[in-house]
């Protein structure tokens, strides 16, 4: 049996199919995980997202921290509330885990880790922070869920704390309101618009069942990825990990390279390849051939291997395969996979495949 | 639990067999190897006229979450495959003893649906997958 959230009873009375995830037992779907991808896509879907792992960090120290432990620069934050993407990368230029940073306070930040590389990111943050004078707690009495979908604001509004409401209809995109027990932020991981909400623990089953009240759907881990992959988004362990560079990982956007004094972890080994074109790209690809595009499989051109697939899989708004790819700097417009020894013809594209419930890509 | 229809054999690795009484059987998979695979959304099937061995890998049926290879349940010559899925994989899900069949076969040798399981043997073979 692996760890289960607060939420877990409520997933089994609404039917979910749970498997084990990062050490969670997590709801897979609740019946059809298409449908469930197109709620959020069309109307509104919630995710338990309680296994990721909230981090304070609190002191006078914590900015100059942050800005030597993340690839992104938390100076860049000035309004409070607003959040950052950013890689946290160890010596060797490698990815050791993707996150967002929330600046709340000069002496404190928020960040949301990912549920599989929480251990490991609490031992390297808190063996960087010792003798910083930079508080790290995890927060453990929180849960986390993400409500999104084009009708996902208006549908969770009404059923948000009354102190806090008014805060959360004014925030601008990856801004987050702090209240004093929740936390509501306008970001997410669907390239949908919607929530994401931290609160109490006791809180979290009764604003969960009045949100499937209010007809927001629950969805799976399934959805989840389904929706993040067209939405171009990396998946860590999948399309970045310690032993991929940001720059080989479609994320050179997230890294700040000025002011060029600031030290972060990770910068001299990655600075040397920055702009290099010998990089490997992170690119999206769109099957126009029959199948199913899946991790690992090889892409060709002609006899010459060209990459890999970090991320693949159905794109239920296309109605097409679609994946992202490690590949060559060479690669052209069209390649072919090579799936269980037949090779499949592609397309070569630039993610995002859907923003906003529309399709971005020329099928 | 799901249907486990009396009138079909079935295997281990979740086929299902409907002996037509002409020498022919049509397989597909059953309503329990739909749920475990989640939204079908591609089916691979075996060209008409091709010869498949009882055991052998023969389709392949994709889930948004996986592929998973579909084991020819007897030996003979397949003589028509459910086209329609081309379009409509989702009837796998929607009808899997009926309009989610997958491909039909004429048998080499017609004794060979007695090494097949009954309902009871497959409904066991469920829950031993349960737990």
């Amino acid at each position: 049996m692996g760890n289960r959230t607060v939420l877990y009873p409520v997933h089994q009375e609404m039917g979910a199919r749970i498997v084990p995830f990062s050490g969670w037992d997590m709801p897979l779907h609740y019946g059809s995980q298409l449908e469930e991808h197109h709620a959020v896509r069309r109307d509104a879907g919630m995710f338990d997202v309680s296994h990721m792992t909230v981090v304070d960090l609190e002191g006078p120290e914590a900015g100059p921290f942050l800005r030597h432990l993340l690839a992104n620069d938390v100076a860049r934050l000035q309004q409070p509330g607003k959040a950052l993407y950013s890689c946290m990368l160890n010596p060797e230029g490698g990815v050791v885990d993707d996150l967002i940073v929330y600046f709340l306070t000069d002496d404190w930040y928020r960040m949301v880790v990912n549920a599989a590389t929480t251990e490991k990111d609490l031992a390297w943050i808190g063996g960087l922070a010792e003798g910083r004078g930079v508080k790290v707690t995890p927060r453990r009495d929180l849960a986390m869920i993400a409500v999104q979908g084009p009708n996902a604001r208006d549908k969770t509004l009404p059923l948000v704390p009354d102190s806090l409401r008014e805060s959360a209809a004014a925030l601008k995109p990856f801004t987050a309101a702090p209240g004093q027990r929740w936390f509501i932020a306008r970001t997410g991981y669907t390239g949908e618009d919607g929530f994401e909400i931290m609160l109490p623990l006791d809180q979290a089953e009764g604003f969960w069942k009045a949100l499937a009240e209010a007809g927001v759907a629950p969805c799976g881990l399934g959805a989840r990825d389904t929706l993040r992959l067209e939405a171009g988004m990396n998946l860590y362990g999948s399309d970045m990990d310690e032993s991929t560079s940001p720059l080989e990982s479609g994320l050179g956007w997230t890294i700040a390279w000025e002011p060029a004094e600031r030290d972060f972890i990770g910068r001299s080994a990655i600075e040397p390849h920055r702009g290099d074109p010998a990089n490997r790209r992170l690119v999206g690809l769109v099957l126009t051939g029959r199948g199913v595009l899946r991790d690992h499989q090889k892409l060709y051109q002609g006899e010459q291997e060209l990459g890999e697939i970090t991320s693949g899989g159905f794109s239920p708004t296309l109605e097409r395969s679609i994946a992202l790819a490690r590949v060559d700097p060479g690669i052209g417009a069209e390649c072919e996979v090579e799936i269980r020894g037949k090779r499949v013809p592609a397309k070569v594209v630039k993610p995002p495949f859907v923003r906003h419930g529309k399709a971005l890509i020329n099928l | 639990m799901s249907n486990v229809p009396s009138e079909l054999k079935y295997t281990n690795s979740h086929e299902w067999v409907r002996d037509e009484g002409d020498g022919t059987v049509t397989v597909g998979i059953t309503e329990h190897a739909q749920e475990l695979l989640g939204d079908l959304v591609f089916v691979e099937l075996p060209e008409t006229g091709s010869e498949v061995a009882a055991g052998s890998e023969c389709a392949v049926v994709e889930s948004v979450k996986a592929a998973s290879d579909v084991y020819s349940p007897v030996t003979g010559e397949v003589v028509a495959v459910n086209e329609a899925l081309a379009d409509a994989p989702e009837k796998v899900n929607e009808d899997a003893f009926g309009e989610g069949w997958l491909f039909r076969v004429k048998l080499a040798d017609p004794a060979q649906l007695d090494g097949l399981l009954d309902a009871g043997a497959y409904q066991a073979v469920m829950e031993a997958d349960e737990h």
